[in-house]
């Protein structure tokens, strides 16, 4: 589904991603882990699309089309969706509203007619009860006077809202307390797939317990430094990063 | 490629105005200039009474020795008052005529203001006194209105009709002497809307009206005077689009609102008048004078979308004369490109138990300078009197300014007053998120300023509350390509 072929990555002239190889098949579930600064979020940023990140050199596909020339938005039209570490707040917008105008671009964007209004509705009532969301909340601001947990079952509300293809979950474990971690993580679960692929960023081996991976990769320097499957991230947790620091230097 | 914020203050600066279009309708144009002789000879144009005539006359010696206020944050160059023309007709306006005999081009014009008549008469909801230039040509809903005795007519009409009434009112809440455009104003008014509520009536409808400036070198000096009588209710809506001209306008209007004892005025504002090009040419002078008088525990509420003009010079202003009075103002402000606006409220406290209510969005984009300034004022016998502000502006861009000016004067102790502002900008962050999402870029400006601008939206009736929000994206997006 998602391949990544050689990816070079800079902002501002400061190389992030330095050779990043990477394949996800539908169906799969990735874990991406590694110290501050190794280009985690980078990563996401860039598959996303955000401007500021320049390709310098490899390529990203999905589903066999070249993401390098689309805008953001049509990335997302194609089913690309990123769980953001810091939400923006959108003062003013509420939730639904929010996720009404999004449902209907991408609507749009594959030519169908608006959701109609109780569709959405009910698509609203049926997610959010699943992440155990109170329906008042979906009134409120976007991410406005949020908290931290607030925010990141937010994120996951939208992605079971607009069931991505792939879905990239920028540290979603950070601001979590157990409790909410396990309602993230079962509603994340829940939205696997045969048809779509998960990529979990994360620093701590704690969310894995929850959502386990079929891979996971190691970042370090941006690049991919070790791959292997879930037990990769349960030696990481005992011994730490620098053990592949140490291990890459030799 | 996604937007930079580089290429959308572009594509801001690159937008046209929507409703640059002219249209060739013969005029009855006076000669440039303005002496006692074109007052009189618009004062006979319009067979107005003697009474009429010598207060137009006193207004215009008291304009002749006042000087153009320069305390407003707006730089432009003054207009040449000797060089304009203060009457202009179209020729074809007769108000006894039926719609069906009104000049095409007219009606045309209407339709492509998106403001048909004939759609409006549809809308049962909506009575319209239409403004072409100077003089009304159609009034609707004249018959429905006039069962439950309230007038609603061209204030030359009333002027004819109901002596009296202007008579008794006209010049009581903004005078002659006021300041230097309602001088003016007050000395060459052409026409514009009066409306009188009886005694415990509730108006059923909104009513609406629609001004237009079209012919070139002509300034527009409108006059509306809204009264409710005792426990009477109304819902008064102007909306405003020019067409786009190479020289600068003058719109000079005064508005004044009397709500009688228990009586309510809910007056509303969109203004789209032509803001002059990407380089800040041509475009509209909206100078104008807006008040209201509250009697006891009468309110008045002020909602206005402004998004038009190159230079905006405007206060809607309340007395809260009544104890347990209430005055109100909502407003939204957009400046794009060179635009300046310079605009707030006051609200004089006299009564007992007064309270206020000040929500004041500021959105700036391109060039252009937005400037809040607000007075709140509680006299000395004014107990209990309270007032709350909340001035919010939002930037887009690097160039642009937004400037708040509150003053606060309290004369009596008992007096609470609470002012809050916010300065916050469009961020690229915010614009991703919403990208990320599927929302392209356009979309995404349009949704964080409607979610900024909602509490005033909100106030707006139903019926322009969709269009409002539709302007706010004309304003400040154009067609993304």
């Amino acid at each position: 589904m998602l391949e990544i072929k050689d990816l070079h990555a800079s902002i501002e002239d400061k190389k992030i991603l330095n050779g990043i190889n990477l394949v996800v098949n539908a169906g799969e579930v990735h874990a991406i882990m590694g110290p501050n600064g190794s280009g985690k979020s980078t990563l996401a940023s860039v598959i996303a699309g955000k401007e500021e990140f320049e390709i310098k050199k490899g390529s990203l596909a999905l589903d066999g089309e070249d993401l390098e020339e689309l805008d953001p938005e049509e990335r997302a039209h194609k089913g690309i969706f990123l769980s953001f570490q810091y939400p923006v707040e959108i003062p003013g917008v509420s939730v639904t509203n929010f996720m009404k105008t999004a449902i209907n671009a991408s609507r749009k964007a594959r030519g169908l007619e608006d959701m109609p209004a109780n569709q959405m509705l009910k698509l609203i009532r049926e997610k959010s009860e699943m992440l155990e969301i109170d329906r008042k909340f979906l009134s409120r601001s976007l991410n406005e006077g949020f908290s931290g947990g607030e925010k990141k079952r937010n994120e996951i509300f939208q992605m079971a809202m607009l069931e991505p293809k792939l879905a990239i979950l920028d540290e979603t474990d950070s601001g979590l307390d157990i409790d909410a971690l396990r309602i993230v993580a079962n509603g994340v679960n829940k939205l696997r797939g045969k048809d779509n692929a998960i990529i979990v960023i994360t620093h701590y081996q704690r969310l894995l317990e929850y959502i386990v991976p079929d891979f996971v990769h190691v970042l370090h320097d941006g690049k991919i430094v070790k791959s292997g499957n879930k037990e990769l991230a349960l030696e990481l947790e005992e011994k730490g990063y620098d053990w592949i620091k140490q291990e890459t230097v030799v | 490629m996604a937007y930079t914020e580089e290429e959308l203050k572009k594509e801001l600066e690159t937008k046209e105005y929507e409703y640059g279009f002219y249209t060739d309708i013969e005029s009855d144009t006076f000669p440039k200039g303005l002496n006692e002789g074109i007052v009189r000879a618009i004062s006979k144009k319009k067979n107005e009474p003697e009474w009429m005539t010598e207060w137009r006359l006193e207004a215009f010696r008291v304009w002749e020795k006042l000087e153009e206020p320069e305390w407003a944050n707006v730089h432009y160059e003054k207009p040449d008052f000797q060089a304009i023309s203060y009457y202009s007709a179209p020729k074809s306006a007769d108000p006894n005529k039926s719609l069906d005999e009104v000049d095409p081009d007219l009606l045309e014009m209407y339709r492509k203001l998106g403001i048909s008549v004939d759609e409006q008469k549809r809308l049962q909801n909506v009575a319209v006194d239409i403004v072409v230039d100077s003089v009304s040509v159609a009034t609707t809903f004249k018959k429905t209105l006039a069962e439950k005795g309230i007038i609603f007519m061209p204030i030359s009409e009333a002027i004819q009709e109901y002596p009296e009434l202007v008579k008794k009112y006209m010049g009581t809440v903004v005078p002659t002497t006021d300041n230097f455009y309602a001088a003016l104003n007050s000395a060459v008014f052409t026409d514009g809307s009066f409306c009188y509520i009886p005694k415990g009536v509730r108006c059923p409808m909104e009513l609406s009206t629609y001004f237009r400036i079209n012919e070139g070198g002509t300034g527009q000096f409108e006059r509306t005077l809204v009264i409710a009588d005792e426990s009477s209710y109304v819902s008064y809506l102007e909306g405003c689009t020019a067409p786009s001209r190479d020289e600068n306008q003058l719109h000079a209007a005064v508005v004044e609102l009397i709500a009688l004892d228990n009586a309510e005025i809910k007056y509303s504002t969109v203004q789209n008048w032509y803001p002059g090009n990407s380089e800040g040419k041509g475009g509209v002078y909206n100078f104008v004078t807006k008040r209201g008088l509250c009697e006891k525990n009468a309110k008045i509420s002020w909602t206005q979308v402004e998004t038009g003009s190159a230079v905006t010079w405007k206060y809607p202003s309340c007395i809260l004369k009544g104890d347990n009075s209430v005055g109100e103002f909502y407003s939204i402000a957009v400046t794009n490109n060179f635009q300046q606006a310079d605009t707030g409220t006051k609200m004089i406290h006299l009564g007992k138990n007064t309270k206020s209510t000040i929500i004041s969005k500021g959105i700036s984009a391109g060039q252009s300078q937005n400037s809040y300034r607000g007075l709140v004022q509680v006299n000395s016998r004014a107990e209990n009197a309270r007032n709350f502000s909340q001035c919010d502006s939002l930037l887009m861009g690097n160039l642009c300014g937004a400037h708040t000016f509150p003053y606060i004067e309290a004369k009596n102790k008992s007096a609470q007053i609470e002012h809050e502002a916010t300065t916050s900008k469009i961020g690229e962050d915010q614009i991703f998120y919403c990208n990320q999402r599927g929302i392209d870029t356009e979309k995404a400006i349009a949704l964080i300023v409607n979610g900024f601008s909602k509490e005033v939206l909100n106030k707006l009736p139903m019926e322009f509350a969709v269009e409002a929000q539709k302007l706010l994206e004309i304003s400040l997006e154009g067609s993304v390509g």
